[in-house]
């Protein structure tokens, strides 16, 4: 009986020393930006969800945002 | 779509460091990390030159292949990200990067590193598009919005300009035709691999390995 406690004690010692596991996870998986928020706060014209679309607004908004040549003349 | 891509024409930067300050406010950026900075070349000497700097989000990202936890991803549209419940805050990203662009919050006890940060190009992470997690670990997502990057779309000269890889490098070549001159892009060759950054031709390479 005391030779099993002190079995059992030793033990929950040692357990402590154990090094916990570590596994690496790879990044999670993320949303693609044509998606959308699903917010109003957003391009104005544009379809959550419309890839086609985000990326035609994105376009045009790259041009007429940027390109001061075209705005211009 | 081609890749999102940054160019930054240092013939009309004028070191008003607007793009760095409407970065910080858009994504809230805390005290101590500057995910974009404004760096003068030839600093005081006729004929200096300034260029916005941030994450490249490079074609071939040294980041990602010297992360040991292999926390960076690239999307669909050329975009560099990372998560930051898998960085470990190593900081090897850091020595990697030709453009110092991994910052490090220096916060907490003993200065210790905590997780990395840097430019999204307004992409968020791998959190929910738009949510208040990825707003609190990456910043504003808007790319998710149908917007480009606030440094860009804010940059009152238009010097920085970002965007779909074909359209930008079509921005700058009606430039640079119009004025005749500045038609080197800083940081545009290591980032994008273009030959025109003084890298050795095909064949040059072809001969150096044989």
């Amino acid at each position: 009986m005391k030779r099993t406690f002190w079995a059992l004690t030793l033990l929950a010692l040692v357990s402590a020393c154990s090094d916990k596991p570590q596994t690496a996870s790879p990044p999670k998986n993320d949303t693609a930006p044509y998606q959308g928020t699903g917010k109003a706060f957003v391009e104005s014209g544009w379809k959550q969800g419309d890839k086609a679309s985000w990326e035609s607004h994105l376009k045009a908004r790259s041009q007429y945002g940027q390109n001061d040549y075209t705005r211009i003349n | 779509m081609a890749r999102m891509k940054f160019i930054c024409d240092a013939e009309r930067c004028i070191e008003c460091n607007g793009c760095v300050t409407a970065c910080k406010n858009e994504h809230e950026v805390p005290w101590g990390v500057n995910r974009r900075r404004v760096v003068t070349l030839n600093d005081g000497v006729p004929g200096e030159k300034s260029i916005s700097v941030a994450c490249m989000h490079c074609s071939d990202a040294p980041c990602m292949a010297v992360c040991p936890v292999n926390c960076f991803y690239r999307t669909d549209e050329g975009v560099v990200l990372h998560d930051k419940d898998v960085c470990i805050g190593c900081g090897y990203c850091s020595y990697a990067c030709p453009f110092g662009a991994p910052q490090f919050p220096s916060q907490g006890t003993f200065g210790v590193r905590g997780k990395m940060d840097k430019c999204t190009f307004c992409a968020g992470g791998p959190e929910a598009n738009g949510s208040q997690a990825e707003f609190e670990k990456y910043g504003r997502n808007r790319l998710a919005e149908g917007k480009l990057p606030v440094c860009a779309e804010m940059c009152a000269t238009k010097a920085l300009i970002a965007g779909d890889g074909d359209v930008v490098a079509d921005i700058f070549r009606n430039r640079v035709v119009s004025r005749g001159k500045g038609a080197e892009v800083w940081g545009w060759g290591t980032a994008y691999g273009s030959k025109q950054a003084g890298q050795p031709s095909a064949n040059a390479q072809a001969g150096a390995k044989s």
